[in-house]
């Protein structure tokens, strides 16, 4: 029955507090159709999705699934009515193996019954032609894995409705491709999908339609086939934007400012997190770094910034050995960091404190005397929120009341006015709307010319092919490549990321 | 039926009212406990207020409460703002106690000016270091300080106790301490002992230091995120352990005055909780120096108040410790209601 509409949410509104998070959003959803639904970050898409799924309730409009009007008072409900959400961050519970975690909550009756259960699974696997290994742990499987556990424990539920939180977010490029597979299976099947997204490329490939938001409201449903990126992004943003990364060409230094050689770390447990890394980075040019999440990472630019114990190797600053220095050495020495962790606030941030407060957080050591000057801290935050347009109401406002974008142009407005000649940063993007992205890229850039040695970890392949001047590809802990972002594919460097070196396995 | 759902976050100004309004409350549900007690729930106000602040006398015995109590909770803010949770302000004040106590048993010889002192900075010292033996295992074994300082108090307590009955104990008669000498008291300043000069000053210091100090700032970052407080360049560990010797040191301190001005020796029952009480204050302060000040008054009125009650209504003080309880479970409450609200599980028709 493919081309019936099943889900059809009309005039819905919902309020928090006195923020519309969604005003009059309607969203209409046929069988065995690919929904992408696009907006930008805090255009109310999870909002309206958390409505579908039963953790949300609106404040007026009506939801209908199969043409019955619905009221949703938990997931469960939702879930009753065959929509099963696949969120951002998986639910699952890591020592189970993959049958345990797609049957939990769903079994009936005091027994379980592992030979039933295995039965189903499989069963579910040929029709939609998934590959579930059931016995696996969940602690053993990619993230790719972990994602297609989720979608058959949603289809073991019986639900044939799909909401996908961004689910290319956490994938490789190959991993990606695999699950566009999948849920153009599960389409021919007569699932309807609806797939919660920004990235363009990926509405492009895989919708049939597509629901623009802006603020909260639908601006437009249409064909995918019927329009283009530039027009998506018009709709989204609600006035023309130039979509081009500059990469601007100023003179690399002679020398370099950052030399790391056979850096290595091991953790308490003796995992190996990183393994014999070696690279440089010279001033006024922008490296690159590419890798699944959870490659290290993290650690890499702990280590640099002296948060973190390296296990073996050297890291050079302007040709002086700062392994082993404590953070403040290696920050007066002109090393400023910006990592942005999942949750925006984890690091470098005090969620709880005002903006003055956390403009002064890596310079309030450097005043003499034991006290510390609030007005001179106080215009300092207000410079910070005036060049870097952070809207607020004051620079008193405390941090976690604001928008992530702004949150995290405080964060790498302070790191830059440090005057670092090394700046790392670490996902400064990270949930960022597209015009927000843009002002940090615009920053980088504007480092960059003034000679400043730039590490950028990002995880659109995109915009690191687009800004990087080197891009290093970091598989499991260890540098796979470092490649040129002017002529090297988005595949090329997606297997590297898996770990594949076409060169070095024809060896 | 009901669900949970977050509310945004509310002004602060708002928040006090609430904070104000769920303590009104809770003396109404505490009215309606005593109502069931069988006595009149006016009366009993109004003893309570009266027991509190009926004669010089009384608001004498209320300041010997709200002192001791100031001073406590100034050490505790510390503490909690770093997150480190010191439940041991009642084992620190009984060190404080013992430490300023041995000064004023052994060296009445010396004159005041020398031995005050002298017994102050023994309060400060002892104090600080029956906290540093918590922080020092949390910072070398990851140990949890709620843990460990609740389970030091008894282990104060019992100490004094020993010192009473055991070695301490006056020649002949009565298993207690001797009392101290006169010069061994702290005075007095307009009819109540110079503690209150000393709470006010260490109010003004505390707020200053939370503040407008680095040292303060990295207290409050520490408390928000050890990451973070890392990456500023703050060291942690020696932060930590500065700021419990502190707050130790303060509790201590208050021992000090406590046993010096009020009880003038040493007894097993000479904090008569308060190091417990502070706790409550000092959380219901939210963590503000000059707001203590307020808790430990509205406090010291309930406890001395209490007292009275004991004898006017012959209503036990377990009744005042009741109250304590019910306000603290208010307040929480409130705390509860501020921040989410509680619908309907919608049937059809919807959530409005």
């Amino acid at each position: 029955m493919p081309d019936t509409v099943c889900i059809e949410m009309r005039g819905i509104s919902k309020h928090f507090g006195t923020v519309a998070a969604n005003e009059n959003a309607n969203l209409e959803v046929k069988r065995g159709e690919i929904h992408a639904l696009l907006g930008e970050n805090g255009s109310g898409k999870s909002t309206l999705m958390n409505m579908l799924a039963g953790i949300y309730s609106p404040d007026s409009g009506t939801i209908k699934i199969e043409g019955e009007e619905k009221t949703f008072a938990s997931p469960h409900d939702s879930i009753a009515a065959g929509i099963g959400m696949v969120h951002q961050h998986f639910k699952l519970v890591e020592v189970m193996t993959a049958a345990e975690n797609i049957s939990a909550g769903s079994e009936k009756g005091l027994f379980r019954s592992p030979k039933k259960i295995a039965k189903k699974i499989s069963d579910i696997c040929t029709k939609y032609g998934l590959d579930v290994d059931s016995q696996k742990k969940v602690y053993n499987m990619s993230v790719g894995e972990k994602q297609t556990i989720e979608i058959v424990k949603m289809l073991y539920r019986g639900a044939s409705m799909f909401i996908l939180d961004e689910p290319t977010a956490v994938l490789t490029p190959q991993e990606a491709d695999i699950l566009f597979d999948i849920l153009r299976n599960m389409k021919k099947q007569g699932c309807a999908i609806i797939i919660i997204t920004h990235k363009l490329n990926e509405v492009m490939e895989i919708s049939d339609r597509v629901t623009v938001l802006r603020a909260g409201e639908t601006i437009a449903t249409v064909n995918t086939c019927e329009t283009n990126p530039q027009q998506l992004t018009e709709m989204m943003v609600g006035k023309p934007v130039e979509l081009k990364i500059t990469r601007e060409e100023p003179k690399r230094s002679e020398a370099p400012v950052l030399e790391i050689e056979n850096l290595s770390c091991t953790t308490d447990t003796g995992r190996e997190i990183l393994n014999k890394m070696s690279f440089t980075v010279h001033g006024g040019e922008i490296l690159g770094v590419a890798g699944i999440a959870g490659s290290g990472q993290k650690e890499l630019c702990e280590i640099i910034a002296g948060m973190e114990k390296a296990s073996g190797g050297s890291v050079r600053f302007e040709q002086e050995e700062i392994l082993g220095m404590s953070p403040i050495e290696i920050l007066r020495r002109g090393v400023s960091m910006s990592f942005v962790p999942e949750d925006r606030l984890g690091m470098g941030l005090v969620a709880g404190m005002d903006i003055t407060n956390n403009v002064m957080l890596r310079s309030f050591q450097k005043s003499k005397g034991i006290f510390i000057d609030i007005a001179e801290n106080r215009k300092k935050a207000e410079e910070i929120v005036e060049r870097y347009d952070v809207s607020t109401p004051s620079v008193n406002h405390v941090l976690r009341k604001l928008s992530g974008g702004n949150i995290q142009k405080v964060l790498l407005g302070r790191e830059v006015e440090l005057n670092p000649k090394l700046l790392i940063t670490a996902y400064p993007v990270r949930g960022l709307d597209i015009n927000a992205s843009y002002n940090i890229y615009d920053i980088l850039n504007a480092q960059k010319k003034e000679g400043v040695a730039i590490l950028f970890i990002g995880e659109d392949l995109d915009v690191l092919l687009a800004l990087c001047d080197r891009l290093l590809v970091m598989h499991d802990g260890a540098v796979m490549d470092i490649v040129d972002p002017k002529t090297v594919t988005k595949e090329e460097v997606g297997l590297l990321m898996l770990g594949h070196h076409p060169e070095k396995e024809e060896k | 039926m009901f669900r949970i759902i977050k509310k945004p976050e509310l002004s602060p100004g708002r928040a006090v009212l609430s904070q104000i309004l769920a303590i009104l409350v809770s003396l109404c549900a505490a009215a309606i406990i005593v109502l069931i007690l069988g006595y009149n729930p006016i009366e009993f106000y109004a003893n309570l207020v009266k027991g509190a602040l009926g004669s010089a006398y009384r608001v004498r015995a209320t300041f010997n409460k709200a002192i001791p109590l100031v001073i406590l909770s100034l050490g505790t803010l510390i503490a909690f703002k770093m997150k480190f949770w010191n439940i041991g302000a009642e084992g620190q004040m009984c060190m404080g106690a013992f430490g300023a106590a041995y000064f004023a048993l052994n060296f009445s010889h010396l004159p005041a000016y020398v031995l005050l002192p002298l017994m102050a900075l023994a309060g400060l010292v002892c104090g600080g270091i029956w906290a540093l033996i918590p922080a020092l295992l949390k910072v070398k074994f990851g140990t949890s300080e709620t843990l460990v300082t609740l389970m030091l108090n008894y282990v104060a307590l019992r100490w004094i106790t020993y010192l009473q009955y055991g070695p301490w104990r006056e020649v002949g008669g009565m298993p207690k301490i001797a009392t101290f000498e006169a010069n061994a008291v702290l005075p007095s300043v307009f009819g109540i002992h110079i503690g209150w000069i000393i709470a006010l000053v260490l109010t003004v210091f505390v707020y200053i230091l939370m503040t407008r100090t680095k040292f303060g700032y990295e207290i409050s970052v520490l408390g928000e995120s050890q990451a973070t407080a890392r990456y500023a360049g703050i060291n942690v560990n020696k932060t930590i352990v500065i700021a419990i010797l502190l707050s130790g040191a303060l509790c201590g301190l208050a021992g000090m005055v406590q046993s010096s001005a009020v009880e003038k020796t040493l007894t097993e029952q000479f904090t008569g909780g308060l190091g417990f009480t502070a706790v409550i204050t000092t959380y219901l302060a939210r963590l503000s120096a000059p707001a203590i000040i307020v808790t430990s008054f509205l406090f010291a009125i309930l406890l001395a108040g209490g007292s009275f009650l004991e004898t006017s209504m012959r209503i036990p003080i377990s009744m005042i410790y009741a109250m304590q309880a019910v306000i603290i479970f208010f307040v929480l409450g409130s705390e509860f209601f501020l921040n989410y609200k509680i619908v309907p599980r919608a049937g059809k028709g919807g959530a409005k």
